[in-house]
């Protein structure tokens, strides 16, 4: 028994050697090592043995099936090794073709400066204040110290609708119902943003429909020298802390004293260059002090209370900002134009 | 206002202050300079020269040749085609050397067989602006005046080496529009004394009174009128300097006479007017509003229609001047003239404005006019204006002036506090400083108690009325760079947006992320397209402008739709075919045409898509967008918002939509369901008028939204037991609704339905043709306990129970 044994073991290794498909090593496994297979054979005459020969022949018979298993486990892990290193060779990708995106459109580039610069406000205790645009005469001009026979209230230059309702022409009139809204409260901290309309033929820098933000603060003590230091927090925030203001005196009728505000130019960094003509600066802001008349007729005594505004064009900010050549852009709406701004 | 600076330091010593530097001071000081012209083009070796003869071309019909004295040795031959060149002409000569302005070089030359020997120039050539010259020197040659010197640089001649500053002046600044007024500016800035000019007049005449009468019956118009009665001119044109002066300011030399007035015009900024006081009914003016039907013929020729609102000058029989517009072409100075009458006055400026605005009718003096003279400068112009006539025409001023006064203008005095001015500014201003600018300016002021200023305000400066107009000239004057950069001192605030704002930047931003691009379209749109999408305005009247630009561009949007589709369409004509679109505004609605109150803006989000849903690569499929796109996008903002359960579509056939593929979505409130916008396919005619794809739009009302939506999360308990999931497939008619039957499903199952999904959606041969076989999972799910077989059996039979008595048919 013992040598049947052995000569099995011997054939089964000779035949292994020939083994190339992985079906042939499980038709072997079966064939010597399976339930009918030739080792259960051999085993099964087993119970004619003595009690002495059993444990001798039971231990060859483990170690021949021992030996045979091995080499099978061997040969078998050799075929998913090769199985999985085809798999991997035959599942090789392009990764230079380009993937799925994740559809994604744009804010509107106007809407992009209103919220960054609101935020910047919020930031510094602003509420935001909206009114309509369809405006009584009083509340755009009026209130504001700009008397009926004013040259400024020209039919020419304003989109009337009746005697006393036009389209408003600044965003102003939000100033001075949001004082009667607070009705003589303080601290009054607010911008305002909103589309403005102005008879303007339309041409690469006139738009007879545009966008301005305002903005206003009252209180007790409130001094131009905050107004300037207010404007250069949003300067420098918006466009970099490097950036510089100055203001030159200007005429606005709802504040006194006015200014313009120029900044730092946003192209050269104050060099001299074409956009500023050769200045190094730009004009982004008109700001003053708000007129006593203007803070009488919004409620607020102006022998107690000052308060500063300012107010600033979306369109020119966003010209500056992205150096755009055409703000005409912003309203004709190409999605090529629209989608350069679907980023942060 | 063109502001000479060689004329200007005739008022004001300028030594160490270029043109240049002068700019820039007087705009950090507030009145922007726009440009500074330098009137020199480059004029070296261009000289005068005296045309001693003329002679015609011996080969050429049109052209001449002249042989000119330019003060050297020898004569020069030049050959020259203008026609108006002629002999005993002074002109300018651009001799062999000289580079003309537009770089050509001038060089001994044959023309037509004759030597030249330089060349005679028109204004043009010598890079001059010509507009306000003789239209026969607009075409030929310049002719200089008899009296300039031959051999004369031409820039000397013409005092060309000055520059021009433009003072871009705003409206409160009307005291700089005069040379004197530009004076006390920058003798401001510079803090050097503004010399007047010489006020001496020589009246040798008889009294003006005996020949001149003034009465104004227009008390309210016009505040003062003055005349001086002028006799013996002679009309000519004016010399050289004064015709230099005028050119440099960009006015048009006439004659003597105009030119004298329009050169005190701006030097004072008093606008004067010569009659022809010949041609007075006894020498008389009034000064009254135009009656009803009276007409003038201007100075023009042009006969003007009047109404009772335009100030008229008269003889008393008949009209003579529109006061501060134009003179009246019966009283005209002209050659013939001999004696004038000489007007200075005082009209209301709002008066004049309209006149000239009603008239289309704006000059040089009803721009200053409109913009209110100096009532003190009416006298002094006055004399100024009457002596240089008489210098410039041999004429002899009569003695006095006649003049009638309605108001005397009274000087302002405010009071000034430093304590104020500091406390405005921010600053730390001394009295003694602000004393100190205050004297600069020329205003006078006394300190009354310690730290109180009484100023007086000089009349040239009408623009200064109150305290804060003070403050703001310390201020410039100071100047704005020396005023600190503080921090706001007091309580913070806190800062924020209203929920309104919130949700529209979410709403934003949930688009753009979906990709969706944002649009701003125009408020402004054709009457016809407000026909088009009424559902959202029904019985609104649009909003008209009076005066509106275009048709196009007339009256006010009542939806968002057209607009989004004229977008769509220039899209498109760009080859932009795939365009996804949101806008976020407002429309303009009210149902008074008359207007008694503001139109009602309501807040509105519209959608548009059109083309492909997504750019096709190769592993993308090109599918164009369809109904559930731009259903989805709206789901996507409603689940985001949290209100999707309380959102309703129903087949509704809204105007301007195809009518099998469009809803009305509605919205559940807390005040009840309200419709809140519509969805759909623009209808196929619409789509082939507007040149447009197959498009998708739709438009809701923002309101509702913002107030029914919550920013309250509630977190719900994760389940702790399994679900059950059944499919099924339902034949239905081909035109029912399934969201019928997902509503008859949730309804029969109650809380223990989880959710329902269509995930399948079958016509074709395999089925009848009116039918659809509809694909829906359920999921069952008790929160308490495991269901058993029995009751989900139970639970799911009693769904498919209600489904098939709703004519659902179960396919097995």
């Amino acid at each position: 028994m013992k040598e049947r044994l052995h000569a099995l073991r011997e054939n089964v290794l000779d035949l292994l050697q020939e083994v190339i498909t992985e079906q042939q090593l499980n038709d072997l496994r079966i064939k010597f090592l399976g339930k009918k297979g030739e080792l259960t054979e051999i085993l099964r005459g087993m119970g004619s043995l003595s009690a002495e020969e059993r444990p001798i022949i039971g231990q060859v018979a483990n170690e021949v099936r021992g030996s045979i298993e091995n080499i099978i486990n061997e040969k078998q892990e050799a075929f998913v090794r090769a199985q999985t290193e085809h798999r991997l060779q035959a599942e090789l990708i392009d990764v230079t073709l380009p993937g799925r995106k994740l559809t994604s459109g744009a804010i509107h580039p106007l809407n992009k400066v209103i919220q960054e610069i609101e935020d910047v406000f919020i930031g510094m205790g602003y509420q935001v204040a909206e009114g309509p645009e369809v405006e009584s005469d009083y509340y755009n001009f009026e209130a504001l110290n700009l008397p009926k026979n004013h040259p400024a209230r020209d039919m020419q230059d304003s989109f009337y609708i009746t005697e006393d309702i036009l389209m408003r022409t600044q965003t102003s009139p939000v100033q001075v119902r949001t004082m009667e809204l607070m009705k003589g409260e303080v601290p009054l901290k607010v911008i305002c943003p909103g589309r403005v309309y102005r008879r303007d033929d339309d041409d690469a820098t006139h738009s007879f429909m545009f966008h301005q933000i305002e903005g206003l603060v009252i209180d007790k003590n409130i001094r131009m020298s905050d107004l300037k230091g207010t404007l250069l927090q949003f300067v420098n925030e918006m466009f970099g802390p490097h950036m510089q203001i100055r203001l030159r005196p200007s005429f606005f009728p709802f504040t006194e004293p006015s200014a313009e505000v120029d900044v730092t130019c946003v192209q050269c960094a104050g060099k001299g260059c074409r956009m500023c003509k050769q200045t190094g600066w730009l004009e982004i802001l008109g700001c003053g002090m708000v007129h006593p008349r203007v803070l009488e007729m919004g409620g607020y005594d102006p022998e107690v209370y000052s308060g500063f505004a300012f107010g600033m064009g979306v369109e020119r900010i966003a010209l500056l900002k992205y150096g755009i050549d055409d703000i005409r852009h912003f309203y004709t709406n190409d999605v090529r134009f629209l989608q350069q701004f679907d980023r942060m | 206002m063109n502001v000479s600076y060689k004329w200007l330091s005739e008022y004001i010593d300028l030594t160490g202050a270029t043109a240049q530097q002068l700019a820039e001071r007087i705009t950090r000081a507030g009145i922007e300079i726009d440009h500074v012209e330098n009137r020199n083009p480059g004029l070296d070796n261009i000289v005068v020269g005296y045309v001693t003869a003329r002679e015609k071309h011996p080969d050429a019909d049109k052209l001449n040749v002249c042989t000119v004295d330019v003060g050297a040795a020898d004569m020069l031959q030049i050959v020259c085609g203008a026609k108006n060149v002629d002999a005993g002409q002074k002109v300018p000569v651009a001799t062999i050397g000289a580079v003309m302005p537009d770089g050509m070089k001038i060089k001994r030359a044959k023309l037509r067989g004759v030597e030249s020997q330089g060349m005679i120039c028109s204004a043009k050539e010598l890079g001059l602006n010509d507009k306000l010259l003789p239209k026969e020197m607009q075409e030929g040659i310049l002719v200089l005046p008899a009296e300039v010197q031959s051999g004369t640089p031409i820039a000397e001649i013409l005092e060309l080496n000055d520059y021009v500053l433009e003072f871009d002046l705003t409206p409160n600044r009307s005291d700089c529009l005069s040379m004197l007024g530009a004076a006390y500016e920058v003798g401001a800035i510079l803090d050097r004394p503004v010399k007047l000019p010489d006020e001496t007049i020589e009246e040798t005449g008889g009294s003006a009174a005996d020949h001149i009468s003034i009465e104004i019956t227009a008390p309210e118009a016009c505040s003062r009128y003055a005349a001086r009665y002028i006799t013996g001119v002679k009309i000519a044109p004016s010399p050289l300097w004064l015709q230099n002066r005028l050119l440099a300011a960009g006015v048009r030399p006439i004659n003597n006479i105009v030119d004298a007035t329009n050169f005190v015009m701006l030097e004072y900024g008093q606008p004067l007017h010569a009659f022809d006081a010949d041609q007075l009914s006894n020498g008389h003016i009034e000064v009254r509003m135009a009656r009803a039907g009276e007409t003038i013929v201007t100075l023009d020729g042009q006969e003007r229609k009047l109404d009772p609102q335009m100030l008229l000058i008269t003889d008393g029989v008949k009209p003579v001047a529109l006061a501060g517009v134009m003179g009246g072409a019966n009283s005209e100075v002209t050659e013939s003239t001999v004696n004038i009458l000489l007007e200075s006055a005082k009209f209301d400026g709002g008066v004049v404005r309209k006149a000239s605005r009603q008239l289309g009718l704006r000059s040089e003096a009803s721009l200053r006019i409109e913009k209110e003279v100096n009532p003190e400068a009416v006298i002094p112009a006055l004399n100024r204006a009457a002596e240089l006539i008489r210098q410039l025409t041999g004429g002899t001023v009569a003695a006095g002036i006649v003049e009638k006064v309605t108001t005397q203008h009274i000087r302002q005095t405010i009071q000034l506090s430093v304590e104020k001015t500091n406390r405005m500014l921010g600053t730390s201003l001394t009295a003694a400083e602000i004393h100190s600018i205050l004297r600069r300016l020329g205003f006078e002021g006394n300190e009354a108690e310690s730290g109180v200023f009484e100023v007086q305000i000089p009349a040239r400066r009408g623009d200064i009325t109150l305290a804060v107009d003070l403050i703001e000239e310390v201020a410039r004057m100071y100047g704005y760079d020396n005023i600190p950069t503080t921090p706001i001192e007091g309580a913070t605030t806190p800062g924020h947006l209203t929920k309104s704002q919130r949700i529209r930047r979410e709403i934003r931003r949930l688009l753009a992320g979906g990709g969706l691009h944002e649009a701003i379209t125009y408020s402004f749109t054709h009457p016809q397209e407000t026909e088009l999408f009424p559902t959202l305005s029904p019985n609104a009247k649009a909003v008209k402008l009076a005066m509106p630009m275009s048709e196009d561009r007339s009256v006010l949007r009542t939806s968002f739709i057209p607009g989004l589709l004229d977008t769509a369409g220039y899209n498109r004509n760009r080859k932009n075919e795939d365009v996804q679109l949101f806008e976020v505004g407002s429309i303009y609605v009210t149902d008074d045409a008359a207007l008694a109150e503001l139109p009602e803006e309501k807040t509105v989000l519209a959608l548009l898509m059109t083309g492909k849903r997504s750019t096709p690569q190769w592993n993308v499929k090109a599918e164009p967008v369809d109904f559930y796109d731009i259903k989805g996008a709206l789901d996507s903002l409603f689940s985001h918002l949290g209100i999707i359960g309380r959102v309703r579509y129903a087949a509704d056939r809204p105007a301007g939509f195809h009518p099998g593929r469009s809803a009305s979505i509605y919205l559940q409130t807390d005040a009840g369901e309200v419709l809140l916008g519509t969805i759909g396919q623009i209808h196929p005619d619409l789509q082939r008028s507007k040149d447009l794809g197959e498009t998708y739009v739709a438009e809701i009302l923002l309101q509702p939204v913002i107030d029914t939506t919550s920013f309250a999360i509630e977190y719900q308990v994760l389940p702790r037991f399994p679900a059950v999931e059944r499919d099924i497939a339902l034949v239905l008619d081909r035109k029912a609704e399934v969201g019928h039957y997902v509503n008859i499903a949730k309804e029969t199952a109650g809380a223990w339905l989880e959710s329902v999904r269509v995930f399948d959606v079958y016509t074709g041969d395999r089925i009848a043709a009116d039918k659809k076989s509809v694909a829906i999972s359920l999921v069952y799910r008790n929160p308490e306990q495991t269901f058993t077989d029995e009751e989900i059996t139970a639970l799911h039979g009693k769904v498919v129970a209600a489904l098939e008595a709703q004519g659902a048919e179960l396919r097995k």
